[in-house]
């Protein structure tokens, strides 16, 4: 189970990165969400991999998983979906202001030698 | 009092949520909110100040967990400092905002004091993993004040701005993961703990944790290779939010200070100090970098921008040298560089207000209203900015001379002279462009408001009071630099199970 885990883990940060590096915001958004899906595996994986263990400690229970990398993924993934959200209506925003979906619009840098 | 460490976060976030209540109401009772609540944090700090001068190392235990399992916000006399900077650097910004920058956009000052509430947390948190929450609470703030107002520049700008630190907090987060998993804990003086007493087969893995924790504040604190975002953001930024992340790059700067003098510190065994030799190398770079951007740049706020990238460069040389004095002599630096720098952001925005068409861009054009005001205003920033004596500017930089031991001095006294050289030849050159190669100013154009000078006097004028203080404050700086190198004293402080040690 440790080597599909980390192939996914490893898989999906290689793509996000990937697509990050894109030069449309479109793709640039997708890719920050999958570095996201990553770091959340990643994180979930910290306290050690353990199938149907116990996080809370109760009488007769001996098998526990590590509850921390658990409370850490939730907090991660609130963070990661607010930020999803804010980055998609940003690059609607980036679409409409510029009239260009590119992360470096070339056009307004012309503009802005033109003026100086 | 004991409740008093945790004052600087909630005071923020309480007046941010109260003005969120009300959306659309009227601008004077936000301007009301938000100047008492900067206030009231200004006093709640400087009493933490003076009780952080005890020197002794207080926590607070949110919720009575005690630590290593709860989280906890720790006051020592830097982070003490660190929150007081913030909430005077703040004070002056709100002020100069209530001049009518506050209206061009909904919930300016809302946003203002929860990003407040993110850097005063991130300053007093004793727990990594807290760190990380507090880092978003003020990016989150950030993006969308960088934003504010709206603007072609600024949406583009801000998307640069977003994309990499949403980059960075995902790396942030690979580094958190790296290090439970191989420490156990998340509660910084309990790392140092563990980290020093690390199974040797571990060592690689927590050294790429730290390494890449070390990539993600210096994105923060724009080291040489990560700076690129920063000179168009800050630029773009309206004025007040600019004045403001003059202390965004010291949060990252804090970090590294903080988690690279006590986790990896001197007491890390095989780890002890191993990333201050790399640090050293980016921080001259980025100094040098500065100064030839300084002299490049084409208007007055990406100006101040790359004079903010020379002060980075500064206080990381500090930070590298790893001893007592340099530390002393940086954290003196980072009170006069972030108050000034705030300072000449306001500047660059009341000059390009005066100056109608030309704007803050270094070409002649109309003078401005009020040439003898602004002028002195410019004299002082810029002479202390580069570091003129008699200003706060020439003692941070004589001090942090000073310190270098004589290995050291070649290369940090060329460069940092060198760049300094930079910074006052730029300064000297827009400056005689924007108030002597002026026409006649419009009589009848802007002047500065009383809000205006309010903020500009905050900021501007505290660098001569500096200078006059500069005794008490070195003292404290001192006492804050020997605090900071014992590590064995924190860990003390809040892993000993004897109560009466904190104010639990």
């Amino acid at each position: 189970m440790e080597a599909l885990f980390a192939t996914v883990t490893g898989f999906l940060a290689a793509s996000g990165l990937y697509l990050a590096l894109r030069g449309r915001t479109f793709p640039v958004v997708v890719g920050l969400t999958l570095l996201s899906y990553a770091v959340n595996l990643f994180l979930f994986s910290t306290g050690g991999l353990t199938t149907n263990g116990a996080a809370v400690i109760r009488d007769g229970v001996t098998h526990y998983a590590d509850p921390l990398p658990q409370a850490l993924v939730l907090t991660a993934i609130v963070i990661g979906f607010a930020m999803t959200a804010f980055s998609v209506i940003l690059a609607m925003r980036v679409r409409g202001d510029l009239g260009s979906d590119k992360v470096n619009d070339q056009r307004s840098e012309e503009s802005k030698e033109d003026k100086s | 009092m004991h409740h008093l460490i945790i004052l600087p976060i909630l005071l923020p976030l309480l007046s941010g949520l109260l003005m969120l209540v009300k959306r659309d109401s009227a601008v004077l009772p936000r301007r009301a909110i938000a100047l008492v609540s900067t206030a009231l944090l200004l006093t709640v700090s400087a009493l933490l100040v003076i009780k952080s001068d005890s020197g002794e190392i207080t926590y607070y235990a949110l919720g009575d967990w005690q630590p290593p399992f709860g989280i906890i916000l720790v006051l020592d006399r830097l982070s003490a400092l660190m929150v007081c900077l913030t909430s005077f650097l703040a004070l002056g910004s709100v002020a100069y905002a209530c001049a009518g920058d506050d209206h061009k956009g909904s919930n300016f000052h809302g946003l203002f004091q929860l990003q407040l509430m993110g850097i005063n947390g991130a300053f007093l948190t004793g727990d990594i993993f807290n760190l990380f929450v507090f880092f978003e609470v003020l990016l989150i703030a950030s993006y969308s004040l960088l934003m504010h107002g709206g603007g072609k520049d600024r949406t583009q700008a801000g998307f640069h701005y977003v994309a990499l630190n949403l980059a960075g907090s995902a790396m942030f987060l690979f580094a958190l993961g790296v290090l439970y998993g191989t420490t156990g804990t998340l509660n910084m003086a309990d790392m140092s703990q563990k980290v020093a007493a690390l199974d040797p087969d571990r060592l690689g893995l927590l050294k790429a944790g730290a390494f890449l924790l070390l990539v993600v504040f210096g994105l923060k604190a724009a080291i040489l290779p990560l700076y690129f975002w920063l000179p168009r953001a800050y630029s773009s930024a309206p004025a007040p939010v600019a004045a403001l992340f003059a202390i965004m790059t010291k949060v990252g700067i804090y970090g590294i200070l903080r988690i690279y003098t006590l986790i990896f510190g001197g007491g890390a065994g095989e780890l002890a100090n191993f990333v201050q030799p790399w640090l050293w190398w980016f921080a001259l770079a980025t100094l040098a970098l500065g100064g030839l951007g300084v002299l490049s740049a084409r208007d007055l706020r990406n100006q101040v921008a790359y004079l903010i990238l020379i002060s980075v460069g500064t206080l990381l040389v500090g930070v590298s040298m790893n001893r007592e004095a340099p530390f002393a002599a940086l954290l003196y630096y980072m009170i006069h560089t972030t108050l000034v720098s705030g300072g000449l952001f306001l500047l660059a925005d009341a000059i390009s207000e005066q100056r109608g068409k030309a704007g803050a861009r270094i070409v002649p054009g109309r003078g401005v209203t009020q040439p003898a005001l602004l002028g002195l205003f410019y004299f002082v920033g810029a002479a202390t900015v580069v570091g003129l004596p008699p200003f706060s500017g020439a003692i941070g930089k004589a001090l942090l001379l000073d310190s270098a031991l004589p290995s050291e001095q070649p290369w940090l006294w060329s460069l940092l002279l060198l760049a300094s050289l930079a910074g006052l030849v730029a300064m000297a050159r827009s400056g005689s462009t924007v108030f002597w190669k002026a026409g006649r100013g419009d009589s009848e154009g802007p002047r500065l408001t009383p809000a205006m000078l309010a903020g500009l006097i905050l900021l501007l004028g505290a660098s001569p009071v500096l200078s006059i203080l500069a005794g008490p404050i070195t003292r404290f700086t001192d006492a804050s630099a020997m605090q900071l190198l014992d590590q064995s004293a924190y860990a003390e402080a809040i892993l000993s199970r004897n109560v009466a040690g904190g104010d639990s």
